[in-house]
Formats: structure tokens, sequence, C-alpha cells
């Protein structure tokens, strides 16, 4: 199938180059920080973890939103979503190939990256996160490239594949939950060590995960002659609805606990964030408009007759996407590492170099993303012939 | 077809075998012949090596006056350590500094402390935590507390960089290198008996496992004329269990169960 990739329109060719092209870019740029070290970015001793993971952490909530078209089509029979199963899961896998990615460049070290497996460390969480990362991703691989080819062939998929099926519901809550715990687990950490830490990454990770997969049903409709289908829309926007509310709700449990409480090193990382502390507050703007978007997505998501229109649906869908990544790419990683463990206020502002990669690592994606779902629908278009 | 490959991948498995495993059975059968029996692994100790089941430090900040009595120790280490000076501060390598008393120990400091400690500044450096948060999250083994004597360690060679530890650690002890560290030392003073470091890994202070070894207290404490005190934490007729009993003494962060081998008497 994938001779399908390679041809198309001049315009598809034209958006593959560009994206080609920005990779480039952007692996020269990585060059030079593989030969300097990771000094051109903007992380430093206190804040050690910056954009790259940031990103990181929001692209596995992505990969794992897939499951929410995976899950009611295989578990509960909705024969509604056989027309979009497959975008959900080479969504998953183009947003697996850049949290790998974004790994890799983060890493201080990436020639010693398989020390991790040469010495497997079953204490640490961050071992665990390869494998399931890993495993989600030949899981996707697997099912959504059998399932594919066998409608093609207009038959059904092989028997085998069906255990893998099942077992990658299950998988697409772990490589969250075990992403969560990274973070969850860290004892001098007041803003990451919440129980509700996993469960508001899976809630923020189906809200963006399938918002975005409702602005690609669009776009592909707009490009292509193949229709992901109304009704298929509508019930991810209900998805999207319930998951929007529950991360909005999950934060103001948060919210609740920590200044009903009172603790200081619980307090002080939520009030950088939001009112800015000690006069450092480059986070402030960023923050509100976060919760101002997913205020306006819960708005035009759960209202019925603005959910039903699908100009301001997409409106909605950019709202909840933007808002989650800020949210999640922005504020979860700074917000943790300031204040410091010495309760000393270092900010973190990115560098352009450092931006520029994550940005090129983005196209890697998207190319990834445009590659798969070429042939995804090119199968559809053959098929429906 | 299916034969060549896996004659291919045979001559590849042996090679690795060989590759890999021909050392360590080397070592292994010396071991055996020397002990008679199977040997577990261990870390080599020298005749003059200074053995504790637990490594663990007092600090007297009593006899600290002001910054000149901090200088001293700070120079010591990171001179023997080949420790940086970078330009750029907030990406800055130290192994042991000075931090004022609230932010040393931020988990509610008291309102009103006395004068002394109001305007003198604290010692900190590595805790070697008893159960330390940073080996728990390393993902390869490189950071790890040596069985022999509590020091928890960094294999500098091992380390991937993800930086894992620097997140779990709750003293901001660890230090990244986040570019080339070899340019910014000064050649005169570069102690060729420890390695200087590449790019990439994470560093921080060792209790100077490598002083211990061959017999000599920790840089710091040699260099504190006292204010530094020295000794197993579960020797009960040691240095540092004598201050303990005799001095009133807290340690950082002790809510969080780390349990900090490093003591201050304030």
């Amino acid at each position: 199938m994938l001779e399908l990739a390679l041809k198309g329109s001049k315009r598809y060719y034209g958006w593959m180059g560009f994206l080609l092209a920005m990779v480039g870019v952007g692996f020269l740029i990585y060059l030079k920080q593989l030969d300097f070290g990771l000094g051109i970015t903007g992380m430093s001793r206190d804040v050690s973890w910056g954009f790259y993971i940031a990103q990181f952490t929001f692209l596995v909530g992505v990969a794992a939103g897939g499951v929410m078209v995976v899950l009611p089509y295989y578990l509960h029979d909705y024969k509604a979503y056989g027309r979009i199963t497959i975008l959900g899961e080479f969504l998953a896998i183009a947003a697996l190939v850049m949290c790998l990615t974004f790994i890799i460049v983060d890493l201080g070290q990436p020639r010693r990256i398989f020390n991790v497996w040469l010495y497997p460390t079953l204490h640490s969480v961050l071992f665990w996160d390869t494998i399931v990362l890993n495993g989600y991703l030949f899981l996707n691989i697997i099912v959504g490239w059998n399932v594919l080819e066998a409608e093609r062939n207009g038959v059904h998929y092989p028997a085998w594949v069906k255990p893998f099926i099942y077992l990658s519901i299950p998988w697409a809550i772990s490589i969250h939950t075990v992403t969560a715990y990274l973070y969850a687990g860290l004892p001098g950490r007041g803003f990451w060590m919440t129980a509700i830490m996993a469960p508001r990454f899976l809630a923020s990770a189906f809200a963006a995960g399938p918002a975005l997969l409702i602005l690609l049903c669009l776009i592909i409709r707009r490009t292509t002659s193949f229709d992901p289908g109304r009704e298929q829309i509508q019930t991810l926007a209900k998805t999207v609805a319930y998951a929007i509310v529950l991360n909005v709700f999950f934060f103001l449990c948060e919210i609740f606990t920590v200044f009903y409480s009172q603790i200081p090193e619980h307090m002080d990382h939520i009030t950088y964030l939001f009112v800015g502390l000690h006069g450092h507050g480059t986070y402030v703007p960023w923050m509100w408009t976060a919760m101002g978007l997913m205020i306006i997505g819960i708005i035009l998501l759960v209202n019925p007759a603005t959910r039903k229109n699908e100009g301001v649906l997409a409106v909605a869908c950019i709202a909840v996407f933007a808002g989650t990544w800020i949210d999640k790419g922005l504020g979860m990683i700074s917000g943790g590492f300031v204040p410091n463990p010495l309760h000393e206020v270092n900010e973190y502002i990115p560098t352009l170099p450092e931006l520029f990669i994550s940005l090129s690592i983005w196209c890697l994606g998207f190319f990834v993303l445009t590659g798969l779902f070429k042939i995804a629908v090119s199968v559809k278009e053959e098929v429906r012939e | 077809m299916e034969r060549s490959r896996r004659d291919i991948l045979k001559l590849f498995g042996i090679s690795a075998l060989a590759l890999s495993t021909g050392p360590v059975l080397d070592a292994f059968a010396a071991e055996e012949a020397e002990h008679g029996a199977a040997a577990e692994p261990y870390v080599k100790m020298g005749d003059k090596a200074l053995k504790a089941q637990q490594w663990a430090m007092v600090v007297d900040t009593r006899k600290f006056k002001s910054e000149e009595d901090f200088t001293p120790l700070i120079d010591a280490c990171h001179k023997i350590h080949n420790v940086p000076s970078l330009p750029i501060k907030r990406q800055e390598i130290k192994w042991i500094w000075t931090a004022p008393y609230h932010n040393a120990f931020p988990m509610s400091p008291m309102k009103f402390v006395n004068e002394k400690l109001e305007h003198t500044p604290l010692l900190v450096l590595c805790n070697h935590c008893e159960n330390p948060p940073c080996v728990r999250a390393c993902p390869t083994n490189a950071t790890f507390k040596n069985p022999d004597n509590g020091i928890v360690m960094m294999d500098f060679h091992r380390c991937i960089g993800c930086r894992f530890c620097m997140a779990a650690c709750p003293f901001g002890a660890r230090s990244f290198n986040f570019r080339d560290p070899r340019p910014f030392i000064n050649p005169a003073e570069q102690n060729k008996q420890f390695p200087t470091r590449t790019k990439g890994v994470v560093e921080k202070c060792s209790f100077c496992a490598e002083r211990l070894a061959v017999g000599q207290l920790p840089a710091c404490v040699e260099a504190s004329d006292g204010k530094l005190v020295f000794g197993d934490l579960y020797d009960p007729e040691s240095k540092v269990r004598e201050l303990i009993k005799t001095n009133y003494t807290i340690r950082r962060k002790q809510a969080l169960g780390t349990e900090p081998s490093v003591y201050y008497i304030v």
C-alpha cells in the first residue's frame, strides 16, 4: 500500500516537500545542538526539562486520543466509526513518531540511548515509558496496516489481529498513565505530586486528540473525495465536549485541594503560573489564555446548536487543541520547576533554535501523518469506486 | 535464503557474545579462583580505604561566621573535581555551595529565627540520601547507591543525559553539562587524578568516594578546619554520631522521607 503515498497531486507533493524542507532545516540546527550541547536551549540547572519534554508529554496525549475511535468501534461495535478508525490509528502513529523524536533530541548523550535497554532498570518510570510508547507504536502499525489492507482487498482482517486490537485499548490508557507517573511520583515537586495527574492527562488527551481528528476530518472532506461523515464528526465532538469538561473539572479539583489546604509547596507553582511569583510572571497571560480557550471550547461544544454547526465546531476544536497545548505543552513542565527546590524563581524561556527544532519535529509528524492519511484515503476512495 | 540469514545471525550472535562476555567471564573466573566460590560483584577497596556502612556529614553551622569561611571548602571541592567555571549562571555546575536558611530549608522554615541563622548562609550539597529518589528515577542505573558505603554515585560514562534525576532530586543537588566543560577548567589547576566530564551528562557531589578509597577524608571536610565532621552513621562510636547525640540537629526536607545523610547543627 505504500505506493499510494508516493503518487499524488502537485499540491500533495508541494506540501510534503515543504514539510521535508522544514525537517531538513531543523535537522541542521539539531546537528548544531549535538555539537554544542543542550546549552543552545533555554533550559537550566533549575528548569532542567523544557519545550522538548513538554511537547513530548502533550503528544503522548494526542497519541492516546486515538483510542476514542478505536474503543467505540471494536468494543461497542459502533459501526459509523468503521470509516475513521484507521485515521485515529494513523494519527497515533504520527504522534508517537514525534514523541520518540522529542525524547531523542532532549537527551544529552543520544548515542547512549540504548543504555535504557542494555541496563533495564525496573524501578525507573522512564524505562517503562519507553516500553509502553514503543509497544503502542507497534500495536498501531500492526492493527492499522492489516485492517486497512483487508479493507482494500475486500476481505475481513485476519483473526490474529483481533487480540492486538483489544490489547491496544488498555495500552492507549497506559501510555498516558505512565507518562503522568514520570512526574507524579517525584517527592520534591509539589506541582506534579498529585494523584489526579494521570486522570487529568487522560482527560486533556481525550479532548486534544479527537479535536485534532475532527479538524483533520474536515480537511480531508475539503481536499479529497472521501467524506469521513457527519455523524462520525458529531460523535467525536461529543467525546471532545465531555473530555474537555472533565479536564477543567480535574483542574478545579486540584485548585481546591491546593488552595484550601494552603500548603506552600503546592500553592507556589500554581501562583507562579497564574498570577506570578516574586515579580516573575512570564506565563501568566499564556495560562489565562489557555483557560479562556478551554472555557470557549466547553461553551461551543456542550451547546448542541453550536456543536452541530461544523464551522463553529472547527473553531471550538481549535480552541480546545490550543488551550490544552498551552496548558500541557507550556505550563505543565515549567510550572513544576518554578520555583526550584530551594524556592528560588528562575524562569524558563525557550530559545529560537529550541523552538525551531520543535517546530521541525512537528513537521516530521505531519509528514508521516500526511503520508499515512494519503494511503488511508486512497484506499477508501478505491474501495468505494 | 532462510539458511544464509540464520548463518549471518548466528555469526553476529557469536561475535556479540565474544565481545561482551569475554572480559566479564575472565574477571569472574579470577574471582572464583580467589574466593573459591561464585563471587558477587563488588567495588574493590584499597588497603587504606576508609569504610562505613553509610557515610554521613555533620555541618556545624555555629562555626561558620561569614562568606570567607565557606570559600576555601567550596574551592577545595570544585578544584579537586575539575568543576568548570561557566560564564552562564543558569547553566552553571556546582557540587557544594551556600544558600540562605530560607532557601536551604524552604519547607516550613521558621518565621522568626535567630539573627545568626537569618544572616549567615548555610552550606548545601548532595545529601546522599538513604532512600534516594534520583536513584529510583534513573533509567540506566547511571546513578546508584553504593551498597558498601551508602554513597550516591554517578557513572559519567553510562549517563544518557535524560535529566530525570534532576527532576527527582528535592535538593537541587545535581548539575547538567549543558556544554563541553573542559574549556572552562583552568589547565594549570586541573586535577589529573580525577576525570573531567563530557557534555550532556549529569554530575554532583560524590562525598569524595575517590579520596575515601585511598584513606583520605572528603576535600571539603579536610579544608573545613573542624566545621564539617564526617563519619559512619551506623557506628555508634563515630564522630558524627557523637555530635548528633550531643547536639540538636536538623536535616533538609526531612518530611519527604528521603533520609538525608547530611545533618546540620543550628
